[in-house]
Order: structure tokens, then sequence, then C-alpha cells
């Protein structure tokens, strides 16, 4: 049994392999072409909103160092909501509304609301943990409030920052998915409407369809990896292997943010 | 249909439009249904995490002890993570069909990676004193783990069982999907009649036993784990500069949202 099962896979396997490289299926309104640009699109205008909005108040209040708790349980209360359940509440709040450059904007208020929380937690989190000596530092060579946070504070924090940032991409690209069943576009597309044909061969389209997201998920997850680590100022980076020994900087805080583990590296 | 009677009609107060359809709340069927799913949803969330929870325990301390695996086993996890649930759920039902087993095999998947990940954390972060001490008084390997190490981790352990089961929940609404799961299949029953009243119960309902749940996690972890209480800002600046504290970062839930 459990041969007919690998049996089965290998030519499930190479169903899909025939799918992706037949040109037919990437041409066209609803080819994989249209629909892989209408995902990278929708989910990159909600990162880039979502940025927008985020971002500068939690460096803000990072700065400040106030409102913390606030900032850190806003992360809690966004894992909390069920991300289908936004996406449900807002097409029946908005319908099926469109606008340009955002497209349906209930696919793009839910991805918004899921993005927003991890990057204001990162964001705060980064700023308000510049050790107290750089900033008197910072302060004491005579760097203005709007120098220190553009010099000092934000190159410090940015590898946090795009932590965040990358958690979300791949948040809202794999969620974008979801907004298929609602009748939008993107990749989702493939999974849902062969999974509704499944008996009469749509089966391969979900495997495609399944196996394109993934690919855009983990090449998102590997791209901001690759800009987190550029960003990262060259002091903070890790040390080579052979000079790190086992510092008190691995030790995490005993803030409600610990509880969290710090991100996988792409590379491990 | 509706849109057949035209938007005259429509402007009527129809009680399949409203959001709280008290009567329709009322019959004895509807109220099995909301129960229902409400059933299927704590229970196969109490069930992913517990499986989740005793294959992943073993599995951390197998990679505490063997830290080349861990670069292995953490780097796959990270990579299957970002695979999107309904894509997963999509693969699994030709083999399971629409079986329990289907909605739990990802589950446990995506709480494994989650509680593995923590346990590992919360292991490693055991103070190398604190080992050597527990060595000095004589503990076998056994003892150290269990009697030392794993308490000390609990914090991190509990953080991991939060995020698992807070995760499930949301993860479950979306295998409706696919024709399982509890109160998305309430939120898409809502959809397809159409009853708004049941599509807005549905999300009233796996909003509330998310936040419930993790409202609830918080509360259990501070009582069992009283040491871990966050010092405030203000006593952390008084104990001096705020050495051995490294990055901290939420955690890279990716697929599990969705």
């Amino acid at each position: 049994m459990i041969w007919a099962l690998v049996d089965d896979q290998q030519n499930q396997l190479v169903e899909v392999v025939g799918w992706l490289r037949d040109a037919a299926n990437w041409r066209g309104d609803r080819g994989a072409g249209t629909r892989l640009v209408e995902h990278v699109q929708i989910s990159a205008v909600a990162v880039l909103a979502s940025i927008l909005v985020a971002v500068p108040p939690a460096v803000w209040l990072g700065h400040k160092r106030r409102f913390g708790l606030v900032a850190i349980n806003i992360s809690n209360v966004g894992r909390a909501l069920p991300s289908f359940a936004i996406l449900v509440l807002g097409t029946q709040l908005l319908g099926l509304l469109e606008k340009p450059i955002i497209g349906s904007v209930s696919v793009f208020v839910a991805l918004v609301a899921l993005a927003v929380p991890p990057i204001v937690t990162n964001t705060y989190v980064g700023m308000a943990e510049v050790p107290d000596d750089v900033r008197d530092a910072a302060r004491g060579m005579g760097l203005s409030e709007s120098q220190m946070v553009r010099q000092v504070e934000l190159p410090l924090a940015l590898p946090l920052i795009m932590a965040g940032i990358r958690t979300s991409a791949v948040q809202v690209v794999a969620t974008a998915t979801i907004a298929a069943q609602l009748g939008f576009g993107g990749l989702g597309r493939f999974i849902i409407d062969g999974y509704a044909t499944r008996s009469s061969g749509g089966y391969t389209d979900v495997l495609a369809g399944a196996l394109l997201v993934a690919a855009l998920a983990l090449l998102t997850e590997g791209l901001l990896g690759m800009a987190q680590r550029a960003l990262t100022p060259k002091g903070l980076r890790p040390a080579p292997r052979w000079r790190r020994g086992t510092t008190a900087d691995d030790a995490p805080t005993d803030d409600e943010v610990s509880s969290d583990p710090t991100p996988l590296p792409v590379a491990a | 249909m509706l849109i057949a009677i035209g938007p005259a009609v429509m402007a009527v107060d129809n009680p399949t439009e409203r959001w709280w359809w008290g009567e329709w709340l009322g019959r004895d069927a509807n109220r099995e249904l909301i129960l229902d799913a409400t059933r299927e949803h704590v229970v196969l969330t109490l069930a992913a995490v517990l499986v989740g929870l005793l294959m992943a325990i073993p599995a951390a301390i197998t990679v505490v002890r063997h830290p080349r695996m861990k670069g292995l086993v953490l780097g796959v996890a990270g990579a299957l993570y970002t695979v999107p649930s309904l894509a997963l759920y999509a693969l699994l039902v030709p083999y399971t069909g629409l079986s329990r087993t289907t909605a739990l095999v990802p589950l446990v998947l995506y709480t494994l990676l989650i509680l593995v990940r923590n346990t590992v954390t919360g292991l490693e972060q055991v103070p190398a004193d604190v080992r050597d001490a527990a060595d000095g008084m004589g503990l076998s390997r056994r003892q150290r783990l269990w009697k030392v190490e794993v308490p000390l981790a609990l914090p991190s352990i509990l953080a991991g069982i939060r995020i698992a089961t807070v995760s499930t929940i949301g993860l479950l609404t979306i295998a409706a999907l696919v024709g399982l799961g509890g109160l998305g299949q309430l939120i898409l029953v809502g959809l397809n009649r159409p009853i708004r009243t049941a599509v807005s119960v549905g999300i009233l309902l796996s909003v509330v036993l998310a936040v419930g749940s993790d409202v609830a996690l918080a509360a259990l972890g501070r009582r069992l784990t009283p040491w871990s209480a966050p010092r405030s800002r203000r006593s952390r600046r008084r104990g001096g500069p705020a050495t051995g504290e490294g990055p901290v970062a939420t955690l890279p839930d990716g697929a599990v949202t969705a």
C-alpha cells in the first residue's frame, strides 16, 4: 500500500513538472504568469503599505520608550486574529470594492491587518533596546534628537525591523492564497479552482499552485533575509564561527517578547 | 436571486442580511450547528497541540544533545513553515480523505515547528553554571534534565504552547476551504446559504476562542513560572546596564496564519 502511495506521488510529480513546463499554462489572463504577478502585486502593496503605516510611529515610540507594553501586545493580538475570519469580515463589510493599485479593498485591509503587528513590535523593540550608553554617547557628541534617531538608533534597530518585515511578508504571501476563496485573483486560484474540480483532473492545478506559492514564500524569505544581512551595520554582524564563544550576547531578555524565539537564519 | 429582485426589495429588512438574527440563533438545529462547530474546533485544537507536544519534547531534547542536528532540523522546519496551510490541506485530501486525520496532520506539523524551536531555545538558555552546579551535586544526566533544565526552560516551552494553540485555532478556520474543521465551516455555511448571522457568529467565536486561549495560557504561564515575571523597565535600569540582553524578535510565524 505504501508503495502504491509512493508510485502515485511519483506520477503526480511527473504531471506537475509537465504542467509547469507547459507554456500554455503560463499564458493568458488566467495563466500562471498573470496569477503570479497578481499574487506578488497584492502582497507587495500590502507589505509596503504596512511598512509606511507601522514603522514611523513605532520608531518614534521606541525612541521615546513609551507605550512599550501596548506595542508588544499588539503583536500578540495580531497573532490571535484568524486571518480567514478577518478576510471574510472585510468582504462582508466592504463587498467586492476594488481600487486602482490596491486591488480588492477587503483583501488589502485583511493583509495589512496581518502585516502591521509584527512590524510594529519589532520596530519598537529594536529602537527601545538600543543601549543607554550608546544613546548617552550620541547625546554627548552633540547630536540632536532627530540626528540620533537617524544616525544612531535606526541603524542599530534595522536588523530587527527587517526581521519584522520579513515575518510579515512571508505571512502575507502565504495568506494572499485564501483571497481566492472569496473570488479574488492570485495563485490561490489554482488551489481553490483545482480543488473544486479535483475529480476531473484539477488536482495537478492544486499541486502546481501549492508549489508556486511555497516557492514564492521561500524566495521572499530568502531575499528579505539577504536584505536584512546587507542592511545590518558591520559591527552588529555575527562574528565568524571561529571567533564566536558562548558569550552572554546570546541570552535573551526576560521581557514578554523574549518568549518568542529569534527568527531562524535563513542559511541555517 | 436577490439581485434579480432588485435593490428596492433589498433595502427592506431581510433577516438573512442581518449581522445578528436572533430568531435564527434561537432555533435548536442552528444552535446545534454552532455548538458542534465550536466543539469540533476545540477538540481538534487540543488534539493537535497535545500530539505536537508529545513529539516535540523528545525531538528537542535530542537536538540539544546533538547540536550538529540543530541546523538541519530547524532549517527544514523553517522551510516547511513557509508552505501555506491551504496548499497542505489540499494536498493531503486525496490520501487521507475528508477525515480528522487530514485536518490534524498539517496542524501537528506546524505546532511541531513552533514547539521544537521554543523548547530548544529554552533548554539552550539554561546557564552553563547551573548545569555545572547540577553536575557537582551529583545529579545524573536524566535527573539534571528533568529536575533542572526542563523547569528552567518552562517559560519558553509554555510560550511555545501558547503560540502553537493560537495559531492552530486560526489555521483550523482555513481547513474549512477543503471541507474540514469547525468554525470555518460555520462561516462558509453562512456565506453559501447566505445567512450573515452564521458568518458573524463564526468569526466572533473563532476570535473569542483564539484571544481567550491566548490570555488564559498567558495567565497559566505566569502561575506556573512566577520567577519569570517580567520586571518593569525601571527596576531593570536600576539594576545597572542591561548586559546579557541580546536582540529579541518575534517568531516568524510565516505560514501558520495562512
